[in-house]
């Protein structure tokens, strides 16, 4: 992974895919727990239907998490610079979600050479749940 | 409709210290396949002194303040009508297990779309570390339904 180089890379490659197991009850359980965010809306069905939903549904700093799993994967994170997303949908129960990422700009800033990814995760059905942008510098 | 006058306000200041035991958790709830973020011997093959923290880690210590949905309180929002809207970090230094990191945050923007069915409160964190280095900035958009 740390043999991506800046001279290597070109605008339109497309960087290795990452699909994540399906989200289950326990996933969302797990998540809570380890990211600290105990907003019941994720754990406790209650509280979900009160709130007007179906059934509980995924914090979406976990389909986050999945998407810096992506670039991490494919570069080393000492060398991120920022990352962003918009959730534009909701993740439910039972989704799984596939990262994808391609190249669309190489630049040079803060005398670096860097690479911004259009990064994307959707679900099984190739709904958009999250779409965001990551700079990473490439020696 | 949210009282734009919250604009500028600064809440939750607080400090937290990145520990191994909950990197490893972190990395088992998301599925980490990458050894360096739970196995301290990979991390050290790979050249860093300790775990590192993950790239969204800060937002959950952030979330260790005593009081994580104060913001939602002070402004009289139901944690029944939210949604995250957007998620933005900046990164300025590398954030290891041992790190102590302390957060501030401010309300930057109060806005709403639709004719006020949906409103906007953008929340700005700055995370310093244990030598006064700034670590990361996040921006964080929180989207409340009304109707």
């Amino acid at each position: 992974m740390s043999n991506v180089t800046y001279a290597s890379v070109n605008v339109g490659d497309v960087i290795p895919a990452l699909t994540k197991g399906e989200i289950t009850r326990t996933t969302l359980g797990l998540f809570a727990g380890a990211s600290g965010d105990h907003n019941p809306i994720h754990i406790d069905i209650d509280f979900a239907k009160n709130a007007g939903m179906e059934d509980v549904f995924a914090h979406g700093m976990l389909s986050m998490a999945y998407l810096a799993q992506l670039v991490t994967n494919w570069a080393p994170q000492t060398a991120l610079r920022s990352y962003g997303v918009r959730f534009s949908a909701i993740t439910h129960l039972k989704d799984r979600i596939t990262c994808s990422g391609e190249i669309i700009e190489k630049f040079e800033e803060n005398g670096e050479t860097r690479v911004r990814l259009k990064l994307q995760a959707a679900n099984q059905d190739g709904d958009v749940k999250l779409a965001g942008d990551a700079v990473i510098a490439l020696p | 409709m949210i009282d734009s006058s919250h604009i500028g306000r600064e809440f939750g200041a607080h400090t937290a210290d990145i520990e191994k035991g909950r990197l490893r958790f972190f990395a088992k709830a998301t599925g980490e396949t990458n050894p360096i973020y739970f196995d301290e011997e990979a991390a050290k093959a790979a050249g860093h002194p300790a775990l590192p923290a993950p790239p969204t880690f800060l937002f959950s210590m952030d979330m260790e303040v005593s009081d994580p949905f104060e913001i939602l309180e002070i402004m009289d929002i139901d944690l029944e009508k939210i949604l995250h809207g957007n998620q933005e970090f900046t990164y300025f230094k590398d954030v290891y297990a041992g790190d102590s990191i302390s957060f501030t945050s401010k309300v930057t923007d109060i806005f709403d779309k639709k004719g006020g069915a949906l409103e906007f409160v953008v929340k700005k964190t700055s995370a310093t570390n244990q030598n006064g280095d700034v670590v990361a900035e996040m921006t964080r958009t929180i989207v409340v339904r009304n109707g």
